[in-house]
């Protein structure tokens, strides 16, 4: 069973036919081709999935793409800023705060939302954010880091 | 892993939705957050043959007030409603209960409605709704009731909603002006299931001592758990240590908790104690 969707994606309209169990991860990946959010667990564990829906956080792999009809959805590359990187992205690279780079992308987007709703958040408030994510690689330090870089250079 | 293949439907209004939910009776699942649903479609342990998703269906989503508590619609978001102004003030207990709920990301999907009827023994709202007596509204085609929160949850995942009917609000009841609550819960990580949680209430006399407490335990069977026995000790005595540590001693003698690969029952009901002092110190206002 299919469904046709329209949803804004990073800013651009996006209309496509969609398998109704879809999820919103698959459709953006292998629909849009915008493979930068990246699937861990699947099942809403890991966070790696963490896009935009409105303006608010969400694991994309528990969201059906039909559910996400009409809305505003952003990705990681929804954070370039003119073809280069944000503020974001910039203070995380300049704070080391990722080694393999696959949950990046989620950190990221749990991180925009809490600046957005947060622009000068405390180390504990970042941690709190952020508990939903999972890194096996950095011990969470670099990361907690560069996001507090990136409130301080005004992300 | 992926969902399996279902019939997708998504009515527009409530009358809709009871309409398809008696027409699919028999093998439905109803999508409301998704934050349960999903999990449970990738890993393949739940096949509807039919997906009924509510999430159209705007009359469902709502707070307002009811005699002196709070009225908050099935398909409002979790989100909304730990942010709500009316919901800060009256009732502190679920906002203290929805900051153990995931993370923010789920919360921002999640709906109040959809964790009541899904009714997971580790989840924290339906101890909340016990706590408080709430009155779950259900509604079919033909009709509506209200069933008590103590009648609700039945077993593990199993409420007392018929396959015909839908959840559509939680009526939560307040507790005095000033009352105090905590929600305390030991996980393995901040934001996983509990291995157990309590909830607890305590509003105070004018003379200091405990007007009303309550208390209701999670993790510690198939569904959340009230320790009435040890809220009727409390009441009428002074908010001290020892009372507490008496009603934690009471509460233990009413749970039956069970073991499995996270806790063992023993353990389960000493933590239980543990918190349960800790949870009425905190409420105390």
């Amino acid at each position: 069973m299919s469904i046709e969707v329209t949803l804004t994606v990073n800013g651009a309209v996006r209309s496509a036919t969609v398998e109704t169990r879809r999820t919103l991860a698959d459709f953006l990946r292998e629909d849009l081709s915008l493979t930068g959010t990246h699937l861990g667990c699947e099942h809403g564990v890991c966070g790696s999935c963490t896009v935009l829906v409105n303006g608010a956080s969400a694991r994309s792999c528990l969201m059906l793409a039909v559910q996400a009809n009409g809305a505003e959805v952003t990705t990681i590359e929804g954070l370039l800023d003119g073809g280069t990187m944000g503020v974001l992205q910039e203070a995380c690279r300049d704070s080391h705060s990722f080694q393999c780079g696959y949950c990046t992308p989620g950190f990221l987007m749990t991180a925009t939302e809490l600046l957005n709703e947060r622009p000068h958040p405390t180390a504990t408030e970042v941690r709190e954010a952020i508990s939903g994510n999972l890194c096996r690689c950095t011990g969470y330090e670099s990361i907690v880091q560069g996001i507090l870089l990136a409130a301080e250079r005004g992300a | 892993m992926k969902p399996p293949l279902f019939q997708y439907l998504a009515p527009s209004s409530l009358d809709e939705a009871l309409a398809l939910r008696a027409e699919h009776a028999d093998d439905c699942a109803v999508l409301a957050g998704g934050q349960s649903l999903m999990p449970l479609l990738n890993l393949r342990m739940a096949f509807p043959g039919t997906l009924i998703d509510l999430g159209g269906v705007s009359e469902l989503a709502g707070i307002r007030e009811f005699d002196g508590g709070v009225a908050i619609g099935a398909m409002t978001r979790q989100r909304a409603t730990e942010r709500s102004e009316l919901v800060r003030d009256r009732l502190p207990l679920a906002v203290r209960a929805l900051a153990n709920v995931g993370h923010p990301a789920i919360r921002n999907r999640g709906t109040v409605g959809g964790s009541l009827a899904h009714a997971d023994p580790a989840a924290e709202l339906p101890a909340v709704a016990l706590a408080l007596d709430a009155e779950l509204v259900a509604r079919s085609s033909g009709g509506e009731r209200t069933i008590a929160a103590a009648d609700f949850f039945v077993g593990f995942l199993t409420t007392a909603l018929a396959p015909d009917e839908l959840l559509v609000e939680v009526r939560l009841p307040g507790l005095p002006a000033g009352h105090g609550a905590s929600f305390v819960e030991l996980a393995r990580r901040h934001g996983d299931f509990a291995v157990v949680g309590v909830a607890a209430a305590v509003a105070l006399d004018s003379g200091g001592s405990i007007a009303d407490a309550r208390l209701a335990f999670i993790g510690v069977g198939g569904t959340p758990v009230r320790a009435r026995e040890a809220e009727t000790l409390l009441r009428g005595a002074m908010p001290e240590p020892a009372a507490f540590a008496e009603a934690a001693e009471r509460a233990k003698t009413e749970l039956d908790p069970g073991s499995d690969t996270h806790a063992s029952a023993a353990y389960r009901r000493r933590i239980a104690g543990v918190l349960a002092q800790r949870a009425l110190q905190e409420a105390t206002p």
